[in-house]
């Protein structure tokens, strides 16, 4: 419910003196982004970051700190009416295996290490948040659930949120799924989207004595041509991605037996992603056969499309915040965490807190000084929700 | 007091002070000014990180520490600027007790803490952690901040290789198991005790700093344990167990040159205790060996171990502290 005396201009004139005090708490974010960055979380190996989520939440005497059978870090920062409630959530995992070298480095002007925008700044901020608000002397009317959500990238396939959101009786009145990187992002709706993978085996039995090509790589170059002949339309939008390819041993001397094909069908209809994916299933049951290779094909993640208006008060209200910090919004559909929320009917968004470059490289970097104007973005965002802003009065 | 005693009493694990609102209390009880002090040369990949954490844990969050400052030997990257950035107070050492002219040495910039700083208790950390904590700190000042009777608390660094009960071995590098540990066992046995002798983190109270020497190259840490413990014997030392410490490692060659210099230290300390007598003029030289194309070639490196003397002799020093 729109409150009165609010109006989102009365929530943007403080955004200069928010991003001025935004400064001077540079320290406790970069400590905690620093602190949580070295803990290495690949997904399902969450539990040593989550455990520090956790002792921060305690930490900063917040409600309800616990874990669940998902693997996720929760607690409640208590709003002063506590009558409605807004989830803002980071995935805890990253791309990177426990193996690699976590450390982060700090320059004057940026942060380096693998994982570092995605998503231990996004991680850093839910964990700040509390700081930064009582910095800012803002108390939210709401409730502020904050969520460090586990299991969510490629094969974790969003189960944290989703055990979240399905199993909570807490009602949410919108979401924040925040990433570290790119400042400007804004996503608010979800395209569907299937990601798979195909497996060819060459089985023990097969005649090695035949001549001509031969081999798993040889299979599922065939896979490959046949997809491609698989029409695209043009409305609605659809795409196929091949997102990685491994075969063979890496010797000369040795015929490949297995290879891999791991893709991913994009579409703003979901009718359109099964039609396609119904297609590849066909096509590998027709390899299978004229090559007699073995052929699985194992779908990893589903995401349906959906998500909220362009013209919705919550993103009218995110792109008016951008316009008055000269922040040049980057409209793109999502398939991360938005799409959980979209399966609840929750009204929510994606945001970026700051610029960053090399992601998805152990080197990836972060800039410092647009971090100020992404919390700054954040809190008057929140802010908006908790005023009632944000409400689609339809 | 037996080696185990003080082992039972005196060795601490960083998580029995984790509670740094605990600490803060009595620090204020106490009265207590704490400065934290980091010694650098050319650390611009480690040092911004070093003064974020303990900044953001140790004085914004909770109001431990009261300064952070970095004694700069010269570094010529840009590790001085990015101390600055992060808030620390930057300081060359050569600009502190300029007319005591200027030495090359991290014992030297511990020493000229001792003057620039306003605590009462300093905490030296090296500015080479890869994994640094705030655990580095307050472990240290823990024991202190506890126990009046503690004067001087050492770092060691050990991550429980299982969750097992049972016996394993446990010390320091290479130079510690090799030179430093059969030297205290020959002469100071009670020294032993101290698991890792050569770590550059430990905290120690104003009062004592000030009157012990300050070897300016690699044996300062070895001549501080002696010194303290021939002033105030083993009661006065604490160690605290840090967990782990992720660093550079270092070659043998190098380790060479810290035992060349540990090695002086530790016979001018017992000639001037009396423990051995009539030792030679001692040769600074140390000599290691490469080839090219196979001729052995020798690399001669001048290490002499000086030493600056107790602050407390320091006019300059004495004035400040308005000492008569």
């Amino acid at each position: 419910m729109k409150k009165t005396g609010w109006n989102l201009e009365s929530i943007v004139e403080k955004l200069p003196e928010y991003i001025e005090k935004l400064k001077t708490v540079n320290e406790v974010l970069l400590s905690n982004l620093v602190m949580v960055g070295e803990i290495p979380a690949p997904t399902f190996k969450e539990a040593k970051r989550v455990q520090f989520m956790l002792d921060r939440f305690t930490e900063a005497e917040l409600q309800n700190s616990s874990t669940d059978e998902a693997g996720n870090a929760v607690a409640i920062l208590p709003g002063k009416e506590g009558k409605e409630n807004i989830l803002i959530v980071a995935h805890t995992d990253t791309l990177y295996s426990e193996k690699i070298d976590h450390t982060l480095t700090i320059q004057p002007n940026s942060v380096i290490g693998p994982g570092v925008g995605d998503n231990s700044l996004g991680v850093a901020v839910i964990l700040t948040l509390p700081f930064i608000l009582e910095q800012l002397n803002i108390t939210l009317d709401s409730n502020l659930i904050l969520l460090g959500a586990s299991r969510s990238l490629g094969r974790g396939d969003l189960e944290g949120l989703r055990f979240f959101l399905s199993n909570t009786d807490i009602p949410i009145i919108a979401g924040v799924s925040v990433e570290g990187v790119q400042l400007g992002r804004l996503s608010y709706s979800s395209i569907g989207m299937i990601r798979g993978e195909i497996v060819c085996t060459v089985p023990e039995e097969y005649d090695w004595s035949r001549f001509g090509s031969v081999g798993s790589i040889v299979t599922i170059n065939e896979v490959i041509n046949q997809i491609l002949e698989i029409p695209i339309p043009k409305r609605p939008k659809t795409t196929i991605v091949f997102n990685s390819i491994e075969g063979g041993t890496g010797k000369f001397s040795k015929i490949p037996k297995l290879s891999f094909l791991r893709f991913e069908i994009r579409s703003e209809s979901d009718d359109m992603v099964h039609e396609i994916y119904q297609r590849i299933e066909d096509i590998t049951t027709d390899v299978s056969y004229r090559y007699g290779d073995d052929i699985s094909l194992t779908i990893y993640s589903k995401r349906r499309p959906g998500g909220i208006e362009f013209s919705h008060p919550l993103t009218k209200n995110v792109r008016s915040i951008m316009k008055y910090l000269n922040i040049k919004p980057r409209i793109s559909p999502s398939t991360s965490e938005l799409s959980a929320f979209i399966d609840q009917k929750i009204p929510a968004i994606t945001l970026g807190i700051t610029k960053g470059d090399r992601v998805d490289d152990e080197k990836e970097i972060i800039e410092i000084e647009p971090i100020y104007t992404g919390l700054a973005q954040l809190v008057a965002l929140l802010l908006a929700i908790d005023r009632g802003q944000c409400v689609d009065d339809k | 007091m037996t080696i185990n005693k003080w082992l039972k009493e005196n060795t601490f694990h960083h998580s029995r002070f984790q509670n740094i609102n605990d600490l803060v209390k009595e620090k204020e009880k106490q009265g207590l000014n704490l400065s934290l002090c980091i010694p650098t040369l050319n650390e611009e990949k480690t040092i911004g990180k070093e003064i974020v954490i303990f900044k953001s844990e140790l004085m914004t969050k909770y109001p431990l520490l009261d300064e952070i400052a970095v004694i700069d030997s010269g570094s010529t990257d840009n590790t001085r600027d990015v101390a600055e950035a992060f808030g620390a107070d930057v300081y060359l050492a050569k600009e502190i007790l300029p007319e005591m002219g200027e030495k090359k040495g991290k014992g030297e910039n511990l020493w000229k803490a001792i003057y620039q700083l306003k605590g009462d208790i300093i905490v030296y950390i090296d500015a080479d952690i890869k994994n640094i904590h705030p655990r580095f700190v307050y472990g240290l000042l823990g024991p202190l901040l506890y126990n009046q009777k503690i004067q001087y608390v050492k770092a060691f660094y050990e991550r429980p290789l299982t969750t097992s009960h049972g016996v394993r071995p446990s010390g320091g590098g290479r130079v510690t198991e090799i030179l430093v540990r059969p030297l205290f066992s020959l002469f100071f046995p009670e020294l032993s005790a101290l698991i890792q002798p050569l770590s550059g983190e430990y905290a120690v109270r104003r009062t004592l700093l000030e009157k012990i020497p300050f070897p300016i190259g690699y044996g300062v840490e070895t001549s501080h344990l002696i010194d303290v413990y021939k002033m105030l014997g083993m009661e006065a030392i604490a160690q605290t167990d840090l967990d782990q410490r992720v660093h550079r490692n270092q070659q043998t060659r190098d380790l060479g040159k810290m035992a060349f210099g540990i090695l002086q230290t530790v016979l001018s300390r017992m000639n001037s205790l009396g423990i051995i007598s009539e030792l030679p003029i001692l040769n600074h030289t140390l000599r290691q060996f490469q080839t090219d194309d196979n001729v052995f070639e020798t690399v001669e490196y001048n290490i002499l171990e000086e030493e600056r003397p107790p602050m407390i002799e320091i006019p300059a020093y004495r004035k400040k502290m308005g000492y008569k």
